[in-house]
């Protein structure tokens, strides 16, 4: 059961197949324009598909295959929808948004606030209850969005990048209550935010040019990314390509040695990918002597602080661009600035070769 | 909002005086002429006017008849402007259908077009011999040179006021209330009512006052299709514009009180564009 849908729109490029098992909880990620709009679209019932069908545990959401075309308005499909502003309505008070829900369904005022205030207390806002959601602050709004979520007892909730308009300061908090109520609900999570990912959601899906280009578990995804766009939010350099004697070969025939931890039955000539961490690399100013067999030329393109380091940003003209974490140190030892021409270096054993 | 509000120099607050606006020292002049225009036959018409005699010309029989015909048909017309436009606005606003814009643009057609076309228009759509005067007779509901047809006046020419001034505020609120609402759970009709609506409230007020004073000022259509009978369709303006030769002075007090209407509307509709500026 959950969550089964397969649905395409030319006029977006998008074709995606996907699940979410019943209360599970997955993270869709994909960089701007990849389809997460779209597919959040098709879901909640606002945009119609050219082809495809869905079906929520025994519900058909839509089904434009079978004739006639069967779509079941957003009203009607126990999915509801967490945007990145609150957007509570502002003519009601706290509580009676979070009633809302209830009462649309036909329960009688009383219960409905009943509920609405079950619901308040569960994401730590009953003491908003009486308020008007112009006296809100960001964070304390979106964490009655949730509850007023919650309260329509949906069967799948969509959270749409909830922590993009928030204060930095308030995202840990609204983490830590969305961990606590998601748990075993049917969960679609869009974002860029890879902390979202890792809290929230038990498996990752990941988005390009409307289409699925990986998903698993979270961890794993992370770990051994196979797209460019995982490996750059898992904060891991990627090169993929080809086994060739135990490296990874890429398109421009650059090797990348490395070492192979899983037991994994890679056999010669099958895609592979190396994945390594900007921590691993490191920075000379000419060719170093010594144990590295990964030595690539490159130009310095970016620098840019992270807490005590310097990521540098170096193209090496063959399409990679490679991130290198180095200490403010060696960024003025080694004089680096944009343009500055470099050796980037890392040890085969800091490079894991998996399957992809 | 004018610019002193938008400004948040601190020189600002010193009475705006120290703000550089960026205008040649010229412009004030016909910028005061034109003002002066609007407020000159304002003064006039007070000068003129034999305060002595206020209250009792403005109740004589024919002025209070007038004065209650007035504003029984203009309440009337504002309901009909919110029965129907309250739905076309919506409908021309949240829809995309083909057309749309031609309709859009008929129905504000009002708005342009000479208010005695509009008469002759309506007489020939409900007059006795118009396109549903026969069925309307026919039914018993004779409507030309009745008190409907003053209604119907109105009606017309204050609708485009509503619609044009409902769309605005339906654009400016957005959609995003009613999708979240859908998604709770809620019905078309549900999401209408208890969202949609409620969030209109003060954009509806101030397009209702305005298409009121609309149905209150309205003459020319009135005079063309529903004629002038004291008591039945002779309007506050009718009787203005026939008093103005046999008693001027009724007519001034009669236009004063006009005036203040006028004034009382442009407050309100200040008042609660404001408080819905708050909510959007």
């Amino acid at each position: 059961m959950g969550l089964r849908v397969q649905a395409a729109l030319a006029g977006r490029g998008f074709a995606v197949e996907l699940d979410v098992a019943d209360g599970e909880q997955v993270a869709v990620l994909g960089p701007n324009g990849s389809g997460k709009s779209t597919l959040l679209g098709i879901l909640a019932g606002t945009l119609r598909p050219d082809h495809g069908r869905a079906t929520l545990d025994d519900t058909v959401l839509f089904d434009l295959d079978a004739r006639p075309h069967r779509w079941r308005p957003p009203h009607a499909r126990g999915v509801a929808l967490l945007a990145q502003e609150a957007l509570l309505f502002p003519h009601l008070s706290v509580l009676d948004n979070v009633a809302f829900g209830p009462r649309v369904a036909g329960r009688s005022r009383s219960e409905s606030r009943a509920l609405a205030e079950r619901w308040l207390d569960e994401v730590d806002a009953i003491e908003f209850a009486g308020r008007r959601p112009g006296q809100l602050s960001g964070g304390q709004a979106q964490r009655v969005a949730i509850a007023r979520a919650l309260a329509a007892e949906p069967r799948l909730l969509l959270l749409d990048e909830p922590m993009a308009a928030l204060d930095i300061s308030v995202a840990p908090l609204l983490r830590r209550v969305l961990r606590r109520v998601l748990a075993g609900r049917t969960t679609m999570i869009v974002t860029h935010d890879l902390m979202d990912a890792l809290l929230l959601s038990e498996r990752m899906i990941v988005l390009e040019q409307g289409g699925v280009v990986e998903a698993g578990p979270t961890g794993a995804v992370l770990q051994h990314p196979r797209a460019h766009f995982t490996a750059h939010i898992a904060g891991l350099n990627l090169v993929t390509g080809v086994l060739d004697h135990g490296a990874v070969r890429d398109p421009s025939g650059a090797l990348l040695s490395g070492v192979r931890p899983d037991a994994d039955g890679l056999a010669e000539g099958e895609p592979a990918a190396a994945a390594f961490s900007p921590a691993d690399v490191s920075i000379h100013a000419a060719p170093p002597g010594g144990s590295p067999r990964n030595v690539w030329d490159a130009t310095v393109t970016e620098l840019e602080p992270r807490g005590d380091l310097i990521r540098v940003r170096a193209d090496d003209r063959h399409g990679h661009v490679l991130a290198a974490d180095v200490t403010p140190q060696s960024v003025a030892e080694l004089d680096l600035y944009p343009g500055r021409e470099v050796t980037c270096a890392v040890k085969a054993a800091a490079v894991t070769i998996y399957p992809i | 909002m004018s610019t002193t509000e938008a400004n948040p120099a601190p020189a600002s607050r010193t009475g705006g005086r120290a703000d550089y606006s960026g205008l040649p020292r010229w412009l004030y002049v016909p910028a005061a002429a034109g003002a002066l225009f609007v407020l000159l036959p304002l003064v006039a018409m007070v000068l003129r006017m034999d305060w002595t005699r206020f209250g009792e010309l403005i109740t004589s029989e024919s002025s209070v008849a007038a004065l209650e015909l007035s504003l029984r048909t203009s309440v009337s017309a504002t309901l009909a402007c919110l029965v129907l436009g309250v739905p076309l606005a919506l409908a021309l606003a949240r829809r995309h259908f083909p057309g749309r814009d031609l309709v859009r643009s008929i129905v504000l057609l009002p708005l342009v077009l000479p208010p005695v076309v509009g008469g002759i228009a309506l007489l020939y759509t409900f007059g006795r011999r118009g396109l549903l005067g026969g069925t309307l007779d026919v039914l018993g509901i004779p409507v030309a040179f009745t008190t409907t047809a003053v209604v119907i006046a109105q009606t017309f020419v204050a609708l485009p006021f509503l619609v044009v001034s409902l769309e605005g505020t339906l654009r400016t609120v957005g959609q995003r209330y009613e999708l979240v609402a859908a998604t709770l759970g809620a019905r078309p009709s549900t999401v209408l009512r208890r969202v949609t609506l409620p969030l209109l409230l003060p954009g509806l007020a101030s397009a209702t006052v305005l298409s009121f004073a609309r149905a209150l000022g309205e003459f020319g259509a009135t005079v063309t299709f529903a004629g002038s009978l004291q008591g039945v369709t002779r309007t506050l303006p009718l009787e203005i514009y026939l008093q103005r030769v046999d008693d001027p002075d009724a007519a001034i007090a009669l236009s004063l009180v006009l005036v203040g209407v006028a004034v009382v509307v442009m407050l309100v509709t200040n008042r609660i564009s404001q408080r819905a500026l708050t909510w959007a």
